[in-house]
């Protein structure tokens, strides 16, 4: 089973070199550390800026350089600021070829729910709804199952949508899952993970291959 | 000769605000926020307004000010989770709330500037969003019409700006500003640091001061963060 660094290490590998990419807050915004090396990647905070940096050394911290999730940042050379409108010109345009991003639940048809739970939490949906609309490749960053222990993965979901239709992919502490014709499909298990475990762990229909090969770390 | 937008302080620059008013404010959480013409509001007293601004505030700082004396009658925003007092009212009901993505939120002031009543976006469509919104398809793929926004009053906050009302903002800071301040129809800029004319290159203006009705030298800004995260140094061993 992988923790939350093992999840942004595999999604790491879903980068491929000259990529723009867009990280969403939470397990996401830790894919930036597990890069391969000397790969030519930019990611974009849409709050506006395409080279973001790890985070400051304390001290150097500036009020007026944040990502989107009110982080203090730094910026790589090469770096570049703008508006919220050519932000999402860059998104909607489909100049982002990767947004990674958080789900509370995805169903088998790629929809997605992240943003509001009727009554108890509303928090918005900033930028993920003009995201997940857009973005040619989505991977959801999630626990497989919620903190009550019932799947993520689910036959339709239940909370408001976030977007229909959206994600090909979702990388979760027990597995790698594609989505395609209305089904969630096995791609690789997690360190350890029977497919059975995962298996238990999935709501919607899983379609499990004779062969799934355990993750390469 | 340039046009003078130059007025003395908060006080001449928000004269004229009254209650019921729709006001854009511009920044994205605490970053690039009008803080002196925040306050002014809070001042001023001004009631029942409704609020165009992509967060809230957070408790007793940016728009939190105005939501702790309820001044504000509905928000328009795309993300408001930093914020308690924010939640009670709108779960309260004492506080109308529109959720809009944030993309959509940027370029509905982009086009309320532009000249553009209303465009075509794929963000949102089968979600509550697009919920009374016409839909229609553009190469198989369906969009939601979202309209135009303006605002009685914009609010932004540069970094540099001169008499004329041109502006340079800083780093993330820029987000919502350009856009809104578009869109007002009295804007009002709030600058750092007021430059003598002529002393921005025009070739790195970001809001050509046609869009700026009145600017003034800021003062104590506290640009506070919200979320200070930094790495240590690593230690040559």
């Amino acid at each position: 089973m992988l923790d939350k660094n093992g999840i942004a290490t595999r999604i790491a590998q879903e980068v491929r070199d000259g990529w723009y990419v867009n990280l969403g807050i939470g397990i996401p915004t830790l894919v930036a550390n597990h890069i391969t090396e000397g790969m030519e990647v930019e990611f974009q905070s849409e709050n506006g800026i395409l080279g973001m940096g790890p985070f400051p050394l304390e001290g150097s911290e500036d009020a007026d350089l944040i990502n989107a999730g009110k982080q203090t940042i730094t910026a790589m050379p090469g770096a570049v600021y703008f508006d919220s409108a050519t932000s999402f010109a860059m998104i909607r345009g489909r100049h982002v070829q990767l947004t990674v991003l958080g789900a509370m639940e995805v169903s088998a048809n790629g929809d997605i729910a992240n943003w509001k739970i009727p009554g108890k939490m509303v928090k918005g949906m900033g930028g993920a709804m003009d995201l997940v609309a857009s973005a040619d490749n989505i991977v959801v960053a999630m626990m497989h199952t919620n903190r009550a222990g019932e799947s993520k993965l689910l036959p339709t979901c239940s909370l408001p949508l976030t977007g229909v239709g959206c994600v090909k992919r979702v990388v979760t502490n027990l597995a790698v899952v594609d989505i395609k014709d209305g089904a969630f499909h096995l791609i690789e298990r997690a360190p350890g993970v029977s497919v059975q475990e995962i298996i238990d762990a999935t709501a919607g229909t899983l379609i499990v291959p004779s062969d799934v090969p355990e993750m390469t770390m | 000769m340039s046009i003078s937008k130059l007025v003395s302080g908060v006080e001449d620059a928000c004269s004229g605000i009254q209650d019921g008013m729709t006001l854009m404010l511009g920044g994205f959480g605490l970053c690039g926020i009008p803080e002196n013409c925040i306050d002014q509001l809070v001042k001023l007293g001004v009631k029942d307004v409704t609020c165009i601004s992509n967060n809230a505030g957070v408790d007793g700082f940016g728009l939190g000010k105005l939501l702790s004396g309820h001044q504000i009658r509905k928000m328009i925003s795309s993300y408001v989770g930093e914020n308690d007092e924010f939640e009670r009212q709108m779960l309260s009901g004492e506080l109308e709330v529109d959720l809009i993505p944030q993309g959509s939120l940027a370029e509905r002031c982009r086009a309320g500037g532009a000249g553009i009543p209303a465009f075509y976006t794929p963000a949102g469509y089968g979600t509550e969003v697009a919920e009374g919104k016409e839909v229609r398809d553009f190469e198989g793929k369906p969009h939601i019409l979202e309209t135009a926004l303006t605002a009685d009053f914009a609010f932004v906050k540069a970094w540099k700006g001169d008499a004329a009302g041109n502006l340079i903002f800083k780093a993330t800071a820029r987000n919502f500003n350009p856009m809104m301040a578009m869109a007002g129809k009295i804007t009002v800029a709030e600058v750092e640091e007021l430059v003598p004319l002529g002393e921005l290159n025009p070739n790195e203006i970001h809001t050509p001061g046609i869009f700026v009705q009145r600017i003034f030298q800021g003062k104590s800004f506290e640009k506070r963060i919200e979320q200070r995260t930094v790495r240590t140094r690593k230690t040559n061993s």
